[in-house]
């Protein structure tokens, strides 16, 4: 059955990991700019990663048939340092035209911090100005309740922010009414020990319904999985759920949202 | 009856079937984790803020109330409202630490 893993950090993993995820049907992967273990030492660091998201790993990708799509941003982890951020701000317009780029992601916050949230508040700013899409970090642990809501509340001050352009990542069981009332896509993320394993992710689409939810597998340089997608399915497909329903969270659902930018084209694969 | 009620497309002992040896896993690490802190190496003493936070979600989760893991999720999580000021670490553990709180 083919995938799209909406949030995979791939230029943490291996070629064996993108030939796994093509022999287990994924298609397409998006990859949020992430933290990279450490604090990057200036904005020269981050344009050297977002010229490798833009091209090294798309070319790696399409070695799998896989598409490699990507978003920009100063990950929240490093949203604390304000002058950072500005200056990284500054500069990301200019990668904003690759045609690998689909928005401004992933933003959000990490330990919840006022500085965080106006970084935060710049780079949902940053993507209006020029009308991508956003994808959000929720924080982690005993972090993400509260940061959700701030998140929520922040991106409602927002009259002009088209909601159905938003999708806020990484909800859990607390956090995912919220998001979908406000009517945010969301994202389960299919992380072993710190977020969703695939019988939780399974619970929570068969109480909330599978619309407007992704899931994805995060993976990155920690212990993750990056087949988690596929692992869901099965759970899925083991509780007796129809191929039409597992079909709409793996694939149509993602398509459904990313399609929204012009930049998401699969017919080529 | 719930809204949330037979959503789950498996029957009861279906559920048990599939999932009971992996919940019994979990039982027996949980025990031997509890086992493990009486035999420290500088013996006993009072509870860390995580281990007091899973002695709660024990307790919950034998309360015989829905929405299990969502309220052990609240009971882990910050409860304050206000961004904080400082930053201090950019790492999470697990369980909201009430002496970290700002006073917000």
């Amino acid at each position: 059955m083919r995938y799209i893993d909406l949030h995979a950090h791939m230029v943490s993993r291996t070629t064996d990991c993108y030939q796994q995820m093509a022999a287990s049907g994924c298609v397409a992967v998006t990859e949020p700019a992430f933290w990279p273990g450490f604090d990057r030492r200036s904005a020269d660091g981050f344009e050297d990663y977002f010229h490798h998201l833009t091209t090294f790993e798309p070319q790696r990708a399409a070695q799998y048939g896989i598409r490699h799509f990507t978003w920009l941003c100063l990950n929240p982890k490093e949203g604390h340092d304000r002058d950072l951020a500005r200056e990284v701000l500054r500069r990301i317009p200019k990668y904003l035209d690759r045609p690998t780029v689909l928005g401004i992601g992933e933003i959000g916050l990490n330990k919840n911090t006022a500085n965080e949230l106006a970084t935060f508040r710049e780079h949902v700013e940053l993507a209006l100005e020029h009308d991508l899409l956003i994808l959000i970090h929720t924080p982690h642990l005993e972090d993400k309740w509260k940061g959700t809501r701030l998140i929520v509340e922040t991106l409602l001050t927002y009259p002009e922010l088209k909601r159905e352009r938003v999708l806020i990542d990484h909800a859990e069981e607390h956090t995912i009414e919220p998001i979908l009332a406000a009517g945010f896509w969301t994202g389960l993320t299919l992380y072993p020990t710190t977020k969703a394993s695939p019988q939780r992710a399974a619970d929570l689409l068969e109480m909330h319904g599978p619309d407007r939810i992704c899931v994805s597998s995060a993976c990155d340089w920690g212990p993750s999985v990056p087949i988690a997608v596929p692992h869901l399915a099965l759970e899925l497909r083991a509780r007796g759920h129809s191929p039409a329903f597992i079909e709409q969270v793996i694939w149509r659902n993602p398509v459904a949202f990313l399609s929204q930018s012009p930049r998401f084209r699969l017919e080529d694969v | 009856m719930s809204e949330r009620e037979r959503t789950c497309p498996l029957t009861r002992q279906q559920i048990v079937d599939r999932y009971f040896l992996e919940n019994r896993a979990r039982l027996l690490d949980l025990a031997a984790f509890f086992d493990r802190l009486e035999r420290a190496a500088d013996g006993p003493g009072p509870d860390d803020f995580r281990v007091a936070a899973l002695r709660a979600g024990i307790r919950l989760l034998l309360d015989g109330q829905p929405e299990r893991a969502k309220r052990i999720q609240l009971l882990l999580s910050d409860p304050t409202h206000e961004p904080r000021r400082e930053l201090r670490g950019k790492g999470a553990v697990g369980a909201y630490n009430p002496a970290t709180a700002e006073g917000d």
